[in-house]
């Protein structure tokens, strides 16, 4: 890469940021100081960080690489803030209370910070906890619906039909036969994720190669061993993409369940809050999800790339 | 040349009329039986090959053997014991490798060892079977990393390791070029010799056949039967181009019907299809 190149990437983002601050200082003129007064400290201490970064990239390697790889997209990040203002407490093109500022949406965040913290966490159990026991659920029926011809006579019909009917599709059962709100939301997310996650591992417990469960049989396996350390394995990749699914699903069937249901998280906080009409608390709310779900999805593929860390090389990764 | 002097650790295989026919209620080609009164003593410690055309059962016949089908007339007997299902006394390497993506060089070849579980006790050998097929370099690398020829050596260690009793080989130097297919013959052979494990080689290759076994089991397909069974009385190594090893070459080529056919090459009759 070349020298002048290099220097541009690194100027994007102090460039950016100082543009996305000129845009809120030219358009909060106006307004009182303690509405925009955070969001002024935040795009201040981005571009004091992005220009401290630029100094020391060339002392540090790892920062210099990870600058190189990021800028562009925190950059226009910032771009897209600085539009987002000027569309809304700039030229006031949108409808208020629907679209607030970034500023209005950073403050919203900062003074509700305690109860959206809690709503993350409240959701988090919810969801840690109906993940789970859909995952545990789903990886033994799948196993046994795609190992035992007996368990797929019984079980695939029921997979069939009770499975593709969504979660929240249970919703008015689950309040009836259930003794909290929060007990059926742990059902229901559990139901959501067992499915795909069943679905899946039959699919690849049933692909699996059966030359590797001839090979494994003239070597000494039994049962266990086919299943365990044959079929299991073998079925890891689709294993995983049932999980990705469930996960897709678990984060919806959470919100519906929060929003109707729980009187906790994130669902809950959004429809409150929309209640109120007090839309900043909703973009803040989604901003939480958004970080919130996106890490749980990162950890996965964390865990994905560790386990199925032989696949890289045979397939594009 | 059979390896009577060396450690024996093969055992006698004897077949008794065995037949196997597959079900089949659409198509009325499959009706002939896949396999007819195939009678068949192996020695201890012997190397026979299997040479036919596609179709002629040679496989089926192994899988009978390892015990990974049953046949549906005669007996099978593995030293005085009747074979009623797959088991380690019986390895079976494919013309595919087959190594568990999933496991690195190392692990698949204790697999064996873990399948049976006594890893525990014999985890000594397993570098020592590492180091028998040359591949303590790429001990901790995953089975893509592997060329064909490797793969090969490791799905072969693999069975080793369990110390079997008879050692089935489907054409595992089919997927080979040449140049590899023929330091794979001589590493082969380099592992009968020194183990004595009683040996069945499929294969398509009639020289691999001249250059590597006692005795040739020529089959014939629909049904499929062995319809000759040729001595090989060349001493060891055995050289490609020696006259004796031509004549034996044209009996077979004739015997299979190929004579003439393709005075120099190979006719690869298993390739037909």
């Amino acid at each position: 890469m070349s020298a002048a190149s290099k220097l541009k990437i690194l100027a994007a983002l102090p460039v950016a940021a100082s543009l996305a601050l000129a845009v809120h200082l030219r358009v909060s003129g106006g307004e009182s100081a303690a509405e925009t007064h955070s969001y002024s400290l935040f795009l201040g201490g981005i571009l004091g960080a992005s220009l401290a970064a630029a100094a020391a990239h060339r002392a540090w390697r790892a920062l210099g690489s990870w600058m190189r790889e990021m800028c562009p997209i925190l950059a226009a990040a910032l771009l897209l803030l600085a539009i987002w203002e000027a569309v809304t407490s700039g030229f006031r093109w949108l409808p208020m209370p629907y679209f607030p500022s970034p500023a209005g949406v950073l403050q919203s965040l900062l003074d509700d910070r305690v109860l959206l913290l809690d709503s993350a966490w409240h959701s988090l159990a919810l969801l840690l906890g109906g993940y789970a026991l859909g995952v545990v659920t789903g990886l033994v029926t799948g196993v046994c619906i795609g190992w035992f011809a007996l368990a797929r006579y019984w079980g695939m019909p029921i997979l069939k039909v009770v499975g593709p009917i969504p979660a929240t599709a249970w919703i008015p059962l689950a309040m009836v036969v259930s003794p909290s709100a929060v007990f059926s939301a742990v059902g229901l997310i559990a139901l959501a994720v067992w499915f795909p996650v069943t679905m899946l591992t039959v699919s690849g417990i049933s692909n699996t190669r059966a030359s590797f469960l001839d090979v494994a049989r003239t070597l000494g396996a039994g049962r266990a061993y086919l299943i365990f350390r044959v079929a299991i394995p073998a079925a890891m990749p689709s294993v995983f993409i049932g999980l990705f699914m469930g996960l897709s699903a678990s984060f919806l069937t959470l919100v519906v369940a929060e929003t109707v249901g729980v009187k906790s998280g994130l669902g809950w906080y959004l429809s409150w809050a929309q209640g109120w009409a007090e839309y900043g608390k909703v973009y803040a709310a989604l901003i939480i999800m958004a970080a919130f779900f996106s890490t749980i999805m990162t950890l996965l593929f964390k865990l994905r790339d560790r386990v199925l860390v032989w696949q890289k090389g045979t397939i594009k990764w | 040349m059979v390896a009577v002097e060396s450690p024996s650790e093969g055992s006698c295989l004897t077949l008794r009329g065995v037949g196997k026919r597959f079900p089949s209620f659409e198509n009325a080609a499959l009706q002939a039986p896949a396999l007819e009164s195939i009678t068949l003593t192996v020695a201890a410690g012997e190397l026979v090959s299997i040479v036919g055309p596609s179709g002629c059962g040679k496989s089926t016949l192994l899988r009978l053997i390892a015990g990974l089908d049953a046949a549906t007339a005669g007996e099978l007997h593995i030293g005085g014991d009747a074979i009623t299902a797959p088991n380690a006394e019986r390895g079976l390497v494919f013309q595919d490798p087959s190594l568990f993506p999933w496991l690195t060089v190392r692990r698949n070849i204790q697999s064996g060892l873990v399948a049976r579980g006594v890893l525990h006790a014999k985890r000594h050998e397993v570098d020592e079977f590492i180091r028998l097929v040359g591949l303590e370099a790429f001990a901790d690398s995953y089975p893509h990393h592997l060329s064909g020829g490797m793969a090969q050596r490791v799905a072969l260690a693999r069975v080793l390791i369990n110390h079997p009793k008879v050692l089935l080989l489907d054409e595992p130097l089919g997927a080979l070029d040449a140049f590899t297919r023929m330091r794979m013959q001589d590493e082969v052979l380099r592992l009968w010799l020194a183990r004595g494990t009683t040996t069945l080689l499929v294969t398509h290759d009639i020289d691999e056949a001249i250059y590597m076994s006692d005795r040739i089991l020529i089959m014939t397909p629909r049904p499929g039967r062995i319809e000759r069974s040729i001595p090989v009385a060349l001493a060891r190594p055995r050289d490609r181009s020696s006259a004796e090893f031509l004549g034996l070459r044209g009996n077979i080529l004739e015997l299979l019907h190929f004579a003439g056919r393709e005075p120099g090459g190979d006719p690869q009759p298993g390739k037909r299809n």
